[in-house]
């Protein structure tokens, strides 16, 4: 796979990745802003305005028609959250000339396309359209509202509010209800210009064109962005340490038959100069995967939960670690979690664990390869750190990942902040039996 | 080995019967760092009657997934996944009401891990006591299902739709029909649906097809064993049980599920151009084009969480829709209305033109994806068709099938709505 990187227009980056083994080819355009509490929910709900419809298709039966047209050309809106970098923007796939009955070329058709849901959406007055602004903003309202109805996913995300609290992080990629309830849509169209204006864009590309023509085709389609001055000055503040001396603890309540824990922890001083191979195997070891720690102890050897795993959010350096189980087995739950975290602090792991660590981590880059969506997601990532090196290359790093380099990541994490879903309390009622 | 070349989507398919029945097909991939391998068996939670060698056996709710969990247990005291894991695979299995199926990818030592993936899978070991520990775990993992809004819904759905096929009993059974389980119930089931006759075993990446062969039979027991036959009761009829059922549970907005039953899977190829024909009929009366979701969507009564499919399991086939919407009965109002207006007036031939190259486009993106093709192949061979012929398929249907299906399935009477309210 040939990588190239260029910045076409000021603050336009293409990243382009040529390969001929996929039968569709991928593209995307992301606008880079920080995350805040204030305009994350206006950002969130921009790529899905635009995508009611353009200039010239005006609605979304018309745009859907378009991509039907180009053999289920696929352009749907994304919103990420990195680090606390806010991506928005839209995701393209569409099948690549020869495995079209035609022999149709549809770069160009689906490049335009793309740029034009970004850049000239259907307006009144230069003004976004109060109906789709509207309606969008329930469905993103509903959509916030909607993450209590996963409860390992609802866990995860109220314990980061709770322990990043006082920090951008604690605000989701959709922003917050609040936020969301005051967008008017004549404050909406006034911040997606200044985003047009001003942020970095990333461009990736993925699929059997050449550079030459992929990045002349983005030029011609991106030609009528706006550029101003462009806005560098956005990153993630990294926190190392717990908020306060003591672990904090959450809990709540809800009518569910099954608690979920979530344990937050601060990766810690490692995150000076993170080594992420190094972290990444941290995690193998102690959390991710089915022969890490947290499965083979807290789940198969004492039966505790259905699931025990961690995650490391590696930009923010934060690891939580979730788990379901019965409202009674929290303490066992927490206690076991705690004493596997000191085992890998203490080196309490086999050279076949970390053998094993080390090649599922790097299994899972070099199958990345093969993945356009999975490639899109890492150079992305990578551009926001002006990082140069791909999946494989941190394959190799991988390798070279020792035991003191995990027992050093282990020993800088501490615990910041315990979270629980639990049950209601039971009230006294008579069994209408007795 | 039988080999088809697909050259207008770049695929050839490699496939072989062992003597032992076990089928194989094989997908090879240049130029991929990943292999992919399912060995799948013609087993879910829906086989829970079979007659074999004479013998009618019945058995309680749960037990292929129960199976499908204990299956990784080896006679050395090893664990199949952790085996495998440490061998640089990611191996995981799915048990669904047609079928359970193990599958590992991996980037390095492919042949080791296949040959680990066969071993472990044809060998059973059960003790009582390891019985009664995955009894607690499962025991969790239903309960976890319990508050589960997705999975709720779609059981309601088809008690609706069925009267007593098993496809209404959740796959992994509950608490009560679990704690019947013993070592010797796992050990009956898998003698007799873990043969190989009523297996395949599915490849894709940088392989040779005979060398997948090979491995196989050195692997497999040479013993061609009688195919177990499913007994899944009387045929139904094609009316729901009951239209409507409505619960409340720990959700931010109403969601719902319409449903039909089809007639029973006829298998071979003529139940995947029923599918294909009713996929297509479905994009175009309520896919992301069509009039009847982007008018809904533009007025609030649907999401982007709103998706269609047409299920075949267990020689069921259901159509099921649905999403989430702030107004349920609305939703299924205005479906019936553009139900009656597609019978009267049929569909518009621009809309099927494009709907045709819409999906051409979207079963080429599923190619990208080895574990969507694996599965697809192995239940295809379980149903007796070949997953790749979809393109020809697809590209062969014609405007009036897509009509008449929409007539034959979807008026009022045959359709079912599972709701689910936030609670007041």
């Amino acid at each position: 796979m040939e990588y190239t990187r260029k910045e076409l227009m000021p603050g336009v980056f293409l990243t382009h990745l040529r390969s001929d083994k996929f039968k569709t080819a991928c593209m995307s355009v992301n606008l880079l802003t920080q995350l805040q509490r204030e305009t994350a929910a206006m950002n969130a709900l921009i790529p899905q305005v635009l995508r009611r419809g353009t200039a010239r298709y005006g609605d979304m039966e018309q745009l859907s028609r378009r991509m039907d047209e180009l053999y289920g050309t696929a352009i749907e809106p994304t919103i990420r959250r990195i680090g606390e970098i806010q991506c928005l923007g839209f995701f393209a796939s569409f099948p690549e000339e020869e495995y079209l009955p035609s022999g149709e070329k549809l770069l160009s058709e689906a490049a335009a396309l793309m740029a034009e849901l970004l850049l000239a959406p259907n307006t009144r007055g230069g003004l976004l359209l109060p109906d789709y602004v509207e309606s969008e903003k329930e469905k993103l309202l509903d959509l916030i509202r909607s993450r209590v109805n996963e409860k390992r996913g609802y866990a995860l995300s109220r314990c980061i509010e709770e322990m990043c609290c006082f920090e951008d992080f604690s605000v989701s990629r959709f922003g917050t209800e609040d936020e969301a309830e005051n967008i008017h849509y004549k404050k909406l169209t006034k911040h997606y210009r200044k985003l047009l204006q001003s942020s970095p864009v990333e461009l990736f590309y993925c699929g059997k064109s050449e550079y030459k023509q992929v990045q002349s085709v983005l030029k011609d389609a991106f030609a009528a962005m706006p550029r101003g001055e462009i806005d560098y000055d956005i990153g993630t503040d990294v926190r190392m340490n717990a908020v306060e001396d003591r672990v904090r603890y959450v809990e709540e309540e809800m009518d569910v038959t099954q608690g979920k824990l979530v344990m937050g922890f601060r990766m810690g001083e490692c995150m000076d100069e993170p080594d992420i191979p190094a972290i990444y195997v941290f995690n193998a070891i102690y959390g991710s995967g089915a022969n890490s720690k947290l499965f083979m102890n807290v789940r198969e050897k004492l039966s505790l939960c259905y699931y025990a795993s961690s995650l490391v959010l590696i930009k923010k350096g934060l690891m939580l670690v979730s788990s379901g189980i019965e409202f009674d087995k929290f303490d066992e739950a927490k206690n076991e979690i705690f004493a596997q975290l000191e085992a890998v602090k203490n080196g309490e792991f086999s050279p076949e664990e970390l053998e094993t660590a080390k090649r599922s981590v790097s299994s899972e880059l070099r199958s990345a390869m093969d993945s356009q969506g999975e490639l899109e997601g890492f150079w992305l990532s990578q551009a926001l750190e002006g990082l140069e090196y791909g999946p494989m290359e941190l394959a190799e790093l991988v390798e070279d990942v020792t035991r003191d380099d995990v027992m050093a990541i282990a020993r800088s994490i501490e615990p910041d902040l315990i979270y629980f879903l639990k049950g209601l309390e039971e009230e006294e009622t008579d069994d209408a039996d007795n | 080995m039988q080999i088809i070349d697909y050259p207008q989507i770049g695929e050839k398919l490699y496939s072989a019967v062992l003597p032992n029945g076990l089928e194989i097909r094989v997908v090879p991939k240049k130029d991929f760092a990943t292999y992919y391998a399912a060995f799948a068996t013609n087993y879910g939670g829906a086989h829970r009657r079979f007659s074999v060698d004479g013998r009618e056996l019945d058995t309680p709710a749960g037990v292929a997934h129960f199976l499908e969990h204990k299956m990784f247990d080896m006679p050395n005291g090893d664990n199949a996944l952790t085996v495998l894991t440490e061998n640089g695979a990611d191996p995981n299995a799915f048990t669904s009401s047609g079928m359970t199926c193990y599958y590992f990818q991996c980037t390095d030592k492919f042949e080791e891990n296949l040959r680990m993936l066969l071993h472990f899978v044809s060998t059973p070991w059960f003790t009582e006591e390891t019985v009664k520990k995955e009894q607690g775990i499962i025991g969790q993992e239903i309960r976890m299902g319990e508050d589960n809004p997705g999975i709720a819904i779609y059981y309601n759905l088809l008690e609706l739709l069925y009267e007593h096929h098993p496809i209404r009993d959740r796959v992994a059974g509950t608490v009560e029909s679990i704690s019947e389980i013993t070592a010797q119930t796992l050990y009956d089931c898998h003698k007799v649906f873990y043969a190989p006759s009523n297996m395949v075993l599915c490849v894709e990446g940088d392989v040779e097809p005979e060398d997948i062969v090979r491995i196989a039979s050195e692997e497999l027991s040479e013993e061609l064993a009688p195919v177990p036959k499913a007994n899944f009761g009387e045929a139904e009829s094609l009316l729901p049980v009951s239209n409507l059922r409505r619960v409340q549970m720990e959700v931010s907005a109403p969601q719902f599920l319409i449903g039909a039953k089809l007639p029973s899977s006829r298998g071979g190829v003529e139940s995947m151009r029923e599918r294909i024909t009713a996929t297509l009929a479905l994009r175009m009366l309520c896919g992301s084009s069509s009039t009847f979701y982007t008018r809904l969507y533009a007025e609030g009564l649907l999401n982007p969480s709103f998706d269609y499919e047409v299920d075949l399991s267990a020689d069921t086939v259901t159509v099921i829709l649905g999403g989430e919407s702030k107004n349920p009965d609305k939703v299924l109002e205005e479906f019936n209305k553009e139900v009656k207006r597609i019978v009267a007036e049929g569909f518009d031939p621009g809309l099927f033109m494009r709907s045709k190259r819409a999906s051409h486009g979207a079963r080429l993106r599923g190619l990208e994806d080895f574990e969507n093709v694996c599965v697809s192949l192995a239940s295809g061979v379980f149903e007796g068709y070949c997953a790749l012929d979809s393109f020809d398929i697809l590209e062969a249907v014609e405007l009036e099938d897509c009509r008449l299906f929409v007539q034959n399935n979807l008026s009022p009477e045959r359709l079912a709505m599972s709701v689910i309210e936030p609670r007041k």
